[in-house]
């Protein structure tokens, strides 16, 4: 097993302490096959137990470790020491506040998930005694959807969140697109005229680098893309059909 | 202990020196600009046609000129560049188009534009008269 010495530079921020974060470097022995995650915890054990940051499962499904690697939205478990050079730049997750270290506040989004409405809607009554009957196919068309573990690195990759933190955003309208295509749920039109409204789906400008970044390769970019589809529909059936809206 | 977020400034008029994929972005995006500056070629163009095949050829005279000529070939790298390949690599992101119950893979949707791209362009060099 190869060791590597690594200078590890990561964002510090003492709200009690100091006005505006800092960097602090750490020289860190790393194995090989270690993440960035690995060598955090390294530094938290050994180096600094004062840096503050956020992690549990160590294996891509809490998405609690989000971070910024050399200016990347990047899970630091499953960004990997062999494939970074000895420089390493690590900060919290962009365009959220800082908390303390690398500990964003995440509030904001955790409201907007809200607004998605992520759970299945049903008009008629559900079947009685017996599961939902759905098909392979039907399946297929939200299951990449539902690998989103709320990592929340799309929203740091997003310029137009950056810039404008009213627009709901990437993961969000992605759940709201895995419910809105799911055979058994009938809430669309309620997720539809919320979210194909103002910061909604047309804040978006189609970057792209939401479905870049995704650890989970779950592809919001499209999600957002056909959302504004269906919200075009929607607009014109609402016109042409008497203005129920 | 007290709360106090701190909240990193974003540039309005510099974010997309961020990194290279923001700047591709805007790469895409600024060709609009040119969309408009060819709208209004074409405005000219449809003046000089209906003014009379005096003033049509001293426009086509015009477009010939080194400067005009050039511009004409960078605009069309440069839409063929950002435009298209672009526009077309985005495409399958706004259709999800499914068959035998599986997604079809993004590639073939790709393709499938190239496809229908190289049939338009024959097609109208056929009705210019080229081929």
């Amino acid at each position: 097993m190869s060791m590597r010495q690594m200078e590890l530079e990561v964002m510090r921020y003492d709200p009690e302490q100091d006005e505006k974060p800092r960097f602090q470097k750490y020289s860190v022995p790393c194995v090989d096959d270690w993440a960035i995650l690995d060598a955090l915890n390294y530094v938290k054990d050994n180096i600094d137990t004062t840096l503050a940051y956020r992690w549990s499962c160590h294996m891509m499904v809490c998405g609690s470790c989000g971070m910024m690697v050399n200016g990347e939205p990047s899970l630091t478990c499953k960004t990997f020491i062999r494939d970074l050079p000895d420089h390493v730049r690590i900060e919290p997750l962009a365009n959220f506040p800082i908390e303390r270290d690398l500990v964003v506040v995440l509030d904001d989004v955790m409201e907007k998930l809200r607004m998605a409405k992520p759970f299945i809607i049903r008009k008629d009554p559900p079947p009685e005694d017996q599961e939902f009957i759905q098909s392979r196919a039907a399946l297929y068309k939200f299951k990449q959807y539902t690998m989103c573990v709320n990592c929340m690195c799309c929203y740091a990759a997003c310029p137009q969140y950056a810039l404008d933190s009213s627009f709901i955003g990437p993961a969000v309208l992605a759940l709201a697109h895995r419910y809105n295509i799911d055979s058994r749920d009938q809430g669309k039109s309620e997720r539809l005229n919320l979210l194909a409204d103002h910061d909604g789906v047309w804040e978006c400008s189609f970057v792209g680098a939401c479905s870049e970044v995704c650890p989970k390769s779950v592809d919001p970019a499209a999600a957002v893309q056909q959302m504004k589809i269906d919200g075009a529909k929607e607009w014109w059936k609402q016109k042409l059909g008497g203005g129920k809206s | 202990m007290s709360r106090h977020p701190y909240v990193r400034p974003v540039s309005k008029t510099t974010w997309y020196m961020r990194n290279g994929r923001y700047k591709r972005y805007m790469l895409r995006e600024v060709t609009c600009l040119l969309v408009g500056l060819y709208s209004f070629l074409a405005i000219w163009a449809l003046a000089a046609l209906a003014a009379g095949p005096n003033q049509w050829a001293a426009f086509l005279k015009t477009q010939q000129s080194p400067g005009l000529a050039g511009m004409h070939a960078v605009m069309l790298i440069y839409f063929l560049v950002f435009m298209t390949f672009d526009w077309f690599k985005l495409a399958p992101k706004a259709m999800a188009v499914q068959a035998g119950g599986k997604k079809v893979p993004d590639r073939v949707i790709v393709i499938a534009h190239y496809a229908a791209w190289a049939v338009i362009s024959l097609f109208v060099f056929w009705l210019a008269g080229v081929l």
